[in-house]
C-alpha cells in the first residue's frame, strides 16, 4: 500500500539568495548565503543538520555543500534531474524524514551559470560520449516547438499565439517588479515583448526567462516535532515527481502541446494531498515558465484551464497575483531567475513565504494550499516534479 | 555489350550570380550563375545524392561495387567509397574505389568499372562522381567553378547505353592543380593551360575512339564532352571535329558551372535524358591526357525511370542571398564566434557502433505491434536499435526498418536564432513518416520564411562539422525538393 506523505514533514525554515548575474559571487558565496539563512530561518545550526541533499546541475558530487559549509563527517547526497535538480533534493531530504531515519535535515540547490560565458544555457554537455548527430538544440528552441504547434493545433495565427504568450509574460514581470531579490525587476509592456528580437521562432527574447547564477535551501523536520521550531511551519502535503520515456520526439501520437509528464505528476499530487477540484483548491502556483508557452500549457496539463482554453484564462486575467488563482507570484523563473538547481527551492521559498504571510507587497490573501511545478527536460521528453504545501 | 543501365545527378538547390562576385570584387565578370554547394555538403554527400537518383527503382544491395571519382575528398586517408557504399545500404562484399587527383577521375572510374564488369570481377559497378573545388577569392575560378554529382551504374548486361569502345591518353601536362596542402585551384598562364591540356590532347582521343569504331563525324547524334573555364574553346573542339554545334552538349557554364571531375557525366547525364534508342554518343573528357567512349543508346534507355538528374535538378533552385554567404559556407572568413558552448567531441566508437542506424538511417519495426521507430542518438540515451519498443514495449522484437528514403510532414518546427549555425537562424523540425516514425533533425535548405506545419519532407544525407578530422556525416530533412 503507497502511503501519502502529507503532513509528516514540515519545512521549518528557507534560505534563498537573490537570484541575478552575480559576477561578484561564487557558488561558495550562493551556497553559505542560502543555507546560513535556512538555518537562522529555523533557528538551527550546521552541527544540527544530520544528512543533507545538494541539487545541482553544473555542479558536481557532494563536496559542493560539505565544502563551502565544512559539514562535519554528514552523509550528503548529490541530486541531479535536470531543471527539476532543486525540487528532487527537497523530495530526498523529505523522505528520509518520513522514513523516521534523520530528525533535521538539509536540501539546497545551487548554480553559477553565468561563470560559463555563454548566451543562454549549455545543453550539449554531460553525458555519455556520443556520435554527436543529434540535431542542433537550444533550450528555447525545444520549447518554440511546442507553442508552433501549440498555434497550429488550436488555430491560433502567429499574432493570436504570440499575444497569448505576451500576457503571460508581462504578468510575471510585474509580480517579478515587486520582488527584491529577483533578477529581473522591471515592468515590461505588451509592445516590449512583442516587439522583441526573436530568440526561436516564434519565442522571442522577452518569451525566455533569465540565465541566472542563486541559490536556495530548506530544513526539513518531522511534522511532529515542527511547532517546536517556529509557530509557522509549513506542512508538505504531496511530493511527486513523473519522468516521462522521453518518447515524444519518436512517437507519433504524442502532440506537442502538452507535457505527459506534468500531467502525470499533477495527477499524483493531487491525489496525495486529497485535492479533488485543483483550480478550486489550490491557492497559488509556481509553476516553471523557463518559457512562456511552458506556462500556457502546464496550466493546461495542471487542469486550471481545460486543454486548449488556456487563452480564455490568461485574457481574464484568472493567474493575475491577488486574481483567482495567483501564478508566479515571485515572478517565476521569467523574472527571479533561473539557477538550474536552485529554482524548485526558490519556488518552494516564495510557498512557504506565502503561506507564512511574509511575502510582502507580492502577498496573496489567505493562501492554504501552494503548488510547485518544476520541469527538466523538454515537453516531449521530461522530468517533472509536482509538490504541494500548506498550513 | 557492357555499359550503362541508369543514370543520376545532383546539383545543389543554391545558386549565386556571377554578378555578386564581381559586385564584391570588381574585375571582370562572367556571365550567368554557378551553383554552389551549401555550407553541410562536400563532394561525399552530392555523391550519395546522384547514387540516390541513379539506383531509383533498383536494390542497392544487387551492386556489385562502388567506385568514387573526385578530386575534392574529404579525407586523404579514409576511403570515401566505404562511406557513399554505407550510406547506400550496399552489401559488404563488394568492390570499392576511390580515383583521385586528375579531372579525368570520374572516366578513369568509368573506364575501371567497364573493365571490372567486361573482366567477370563483378556484374555492376556503381561510378559516382562528385567536386566540390575552389578558386581563390577575387579569382576567375572563384566564378568559373561549379559543385555537382553524377552516377552511372555500370552494367555488363542489359545496358540503356552501350559503351563500343574506348580510348586513353595519358599526359604529364597540367596547367591545372593543387599541391596536396593546396586550398584552391592553381592554374599555370590560362592560354597554355587551355592550349597543351585541354585543346591539343582532349580531340587526339576523341578522334582515336572514332577510328577504332571506324565512325565519322556524321555517325554521331551527339557529342559530350567537359569544357574548360573557357567556353569558346568547347565548341571550337567540335568544330575541328567538323560536329555541327547543335550535336554538342551544353557544358552548362552558365547554370552550374564547371563542376571538375563531375562535369563530363554531369552532362552525359543530361545527355541521356534526351536520347533515344539509335543515337550514337562520343563521350570525352580530359585531365593530364584524356578518355573517349563511343557510346550506343539502346531501347532498354526507355526502361530508366524518372530521375531528377540534370533538368528538374537544374530547375530546383535558390540564389543564394549573397558574396559573403558564399564566402561563410565555404569558411573562407573567420566569423565572430557565437557565444554558445562548443560541439562536445564526437566518440569515434559511438559512430561506429551505430554506423549502419547513422549512416543509412536505420531505425527498427516493431514485429510485436508493427511500429516503426527511429530513436535519434544523444547525450541523454536514445540511440539506434532501440531495445524497448516505444509503442507497446516489447524488448528485442525488431527487424531493421530504413528512413532514409521515407518522405514525411513536419509536425513542428522552429527557427533557432540561438544556436550557432553557417546558415542562421538554425531550422529544426520534427518529422512524421510515411508508414510512421517520427524524430528530429537540422532542417537545410530551406526558405525559413516558407516553413509550415505540415509541409511535406524529404530526407538528404549532409555532412554536420568535423572533430579531430573525422567527418560527422548525417541525414537533415528538407522540403521535398523536386
Amino acid at each position: 500500500m503507497t502511503e501519502s506523505i502529507k503532513d509528516r514533514v514540515a519545512i521549518v525554515g528557507m534560505g534563498c539568495t537573490k537570484f541575478g548575474e552575480l559576477w561578484d559571487k561564487s557558488a561558495v558565496d550562493l551556497t553559505v548565503e542560502a543555507a546560513y539563512e535556512a538555518f537562522q530561518d529555523a533557528g538551527v545550526g550546521p552541527d544540527d543538520i544530520q544528512a543533507a541533499w545538494f541539487g545541482t546541475f553544473y555542479g558536481l558530487t557532494s563536496f559542493g555543500l560539505s565544502t563551502p559549509l565544512k559539514l562535519q563527517y554528514k552523509p550528503v547526497t548529490r541530486v541531479e534531474n535536470m531543471c527539476a535538480t532543486g525540487s528532487d533534493a527537497l523530495r530526498n531530504a523529505c523522505y528520509a524524514v518520513a522514513a523516521g531515519i534523520y530528525d533535521v535535515v538539509l536540501a539546497l540547490g545551487v548554480e553559477k551559470i553565468k561563470d560559463q560565458g555563454l548566451s543562454g544555457l549549455d545543453v550539449t554537455g554531460g553525458g555519455f560520449p556520443s556520435s554527436n548527430v543529434a540535431p542542433i538544440t537550444t533550450a528555447p528552441s525545444v520549447f518554440a516547438m511546442a507553442a508552433t504547434k501549440y498555434f497550429a493545433r488550436y488555430g491560433l495565427s502567429p499574432e493570436e499565439g504570440k499575444t497569448m504568450l505576451a500576457k503571460i509574460m508581462v504578468k510575471n514581470h510585474h509580480n517579478g517588479s515587486l520582488n527584491p531579490r529577483a533578477h529581473f525587476q522591471r515592468e515590461l509592456t505588451m509592445d516590449q515583448v512583442l516587439n522583441a528580437p526573436i530568440i526561436a521562432w516564434p519565442l522571442g527574447l522577452f518569451d525566455c526567462c533569465g540565465v541566472s547564477d542563486g541559490a536556495a535551501a530548506a530544513i526539513v523536520v518531522r511534522a511532529e516535532d515542527a511547532k517546536a521550531f517556529r509557530s509557522d511551519p509549513v506542512f508538505v502535503k504531496a511530493l511527486q515527481v513523473c519522468v516521462g520515456p522521453g518518447a515524444g520526439a519518436m512517437d507519433n501520437d504524442y502532440d506537442y502541446t502538452h507535457s505527459e509528464e506534468t500531467y502525470r505528476a499533477g495527477l499524483a499530487a493531487y491525489a496525495e494531498a486529497g485535492i479533488r477540484n485543483p483550480r478550486q483548491e489550490v491557492s497559488m502556483a509556481e509553476v516553471h515558465d523557463c518559457f512562456s508557452i511552458t506556462e500556457a500549457i502546464v496550466m493546461e496539463d495542471l487542469q486550471f484551464s481545460p486543454r486548449g482554453r488556456v487563452k480564455d484564462d490568461i485574457d481574464a486575467g484568472t493567474f493575475n497575483l491577488n486574481a483567482e488563482l495567483p501564478v508566479q507570484p515571485d515572478g517565476g523563473l521569467k523574472c527571479f531567475g533561473h539557477p538550474i538547481g536552485a529554482s524548485g527551492l526558490r519556488m518552494m521559498y516564495e510557498m512557504y513565504k506565502q503561506l507564512q504571510g511574509k511575502a510582502g507587497p507580492r502577498q496573496i490573501k489567505d493562501p492554504q494550499i501552494g503548488l510547485t511545478h518544476n520541469m527538466g527536460g523538454q515537453p516531449q521528453a521530461a522530468a517533472v516534479s509536482c509538490l504541494m504545501v500548506g498550513l | 555489350m557492357a555499359g550503362f543501365r541508369s543514370y543520376g545527378a545532383y546539383v545543389p538547390l543554391h545558386r549565386i550570380d556571377r554578378a555578386e562576385f564581381n559586385r564584391a570584387w570588381g574585375g571582370f565578370p562572367l556571365p550567368g550563375e554557378r551553383s554552389v554547394a551549401s555550407y553541410d555538403e562536400d563532394s561525399i554527400t552530392m555523391a550519395v545524392e546522384a547514387a540516390i537518383d541513379c539506383l531509383r527503382g533498383f536494390d542497392a544491395k544487387s551492386v556489385d561495387g562502388l567506385y568514387f571519382a573526385t578530386t575534392t575528398s574529404p579525407y586523404k586517408e579514409r576511403l570515401c567509397a566505404s562511406i557513399i557504399a554505407a550510406a547506400l545500404d550496399m552489401r559488404s562484399d563488394i568492390r570499392v574505389m576511390d580515383t583521385t587527383g586528375t579531372l579525368r577521375a570520374g572516366t578513369i572510374a568509368i573506364g575501371a568499372a567497364l573493365d571490372a564488369v567486361n573482366a567477370g570481377g563483378a556484374d555492376s559497378v556503381l561510378v559516382v562522381v562528385a567536386d566540390c573545388r575552389m578558386g581563390a577569392p577575387a579569382g576567375t575560378l572563384e566564378q568559373a567553378l561549379g559543385d555537382g554529382a553524377a552516377a552511372l551504374l555500370v552494367v555488363r548486361d542489359g545496358a540503356a547505353v552501350e559503351v563500343r569502345d574506348s580510348y586513353s591518353i595519358s599526359d604529364d601536362f597540367s596547367g591545372m592543380w593543387r599541391a596536396d596542402q593546396d586550398q584552391f585551384v592553381r592554374s599555370w598562364e590560362d592560354r597554355m593551360a587551355h592550349d597543351v591540356g585541354y585543346s591539343a590532347v582532349l580531340p587526339r582521343a576523341m578522334i582515336g575512339v572514332m577510328e577504332k569504331c571506324g565512325l565519322s563525324s556524321d555517325d554521331v547524334s551527339k557529342v559530350v564532352y567537359d569544357s574548360p573555364t573557357d567556353m569558346r574553346r568547347h565548341l571550337r573542339i567540335a568544330g575541328e571535329l567538323k560536329i555541327p554545334p547543335a550535336k554538342v552538349q551544353d557544358s552548362m557554364f552558365l547554370t552550374v558551372g564547371n563542376t571538375g571531375s563531375a562535369l563530363a557525366s554531369m552532362m552525359l547525364v543530361a545527355a541521356l535524358e534526351e536520347a533515344k534508342a539509335g543515337d550514337t554518343i562520343l563521350f570525352a573528357s580530359h585531365g593530364n591526357g584524356a578518355d573517349a567512349f563511343v557510346l550506343d543508346v539502346t531501347p532498354a534507355i526507355e526502361a530508366v525511370g524518372q530521375r531528377r538528374a540534370i533538368a528538374r535538378h537544374l530547375e530546383s533552385k535558390r540564389m543564394v542571398k549573397n558574396y559573403e554567404t558564399y564566402l561563410r559556407w565555404r569558411d573562407l572568413v573567420t566569423l565572430e564566434a557565437a557565444q554558445r558552448p562548443p560541439k562536445p567531441p564526437t566518440s569515434l566508437a559511438a559512430l561506429w557502433r551505430s554506423g549502419k542506424d547513422i549512416l543509412c538511417l536505420y531505425g527498427v519495426r516493431c514485429l510485436n505491434c508493427g511500429t516503426p521507430q527511429y530513436s535519434t542518438p544523444t547525450v541523454f540515451g536514445g540511440g539506434n536499435p532501440t531495445r524497448v519498443c516505444v509503442s507497446c514495449r516489447a524488448k528485442d522484437q525488431f527487424e531493421p526498418y530504413c528512413f532514409a528514403d521515407k518522405k514525411g510532414t513536419i509536425c513542428t518546427f522552429t527557427l533557432d536564432h540561438l544556436a550557432a549555425s553557417p546558415d542562421p537562424p538554425a531550422a529544426v523540425s520534427v518529422i512524421d513518416f510515411e508508414g510512421g516514425g517520427r524524430a528530429v533533425f537540422e532542417m537545410t535548405d530551406r526558405d525559413p520564411d516558407r516553413i509550415t506545419v505540415g509541409m511535406p519532407l524529404e530526407m538528404t544525407f549532409r555532412k554536420l562539422y568535423t572533430d579531430r578530422g573525422i567527418h560527422n556525416y548525417y541525414w537533415k530533412t528538407r522540403p521535398v525538393r523536386c
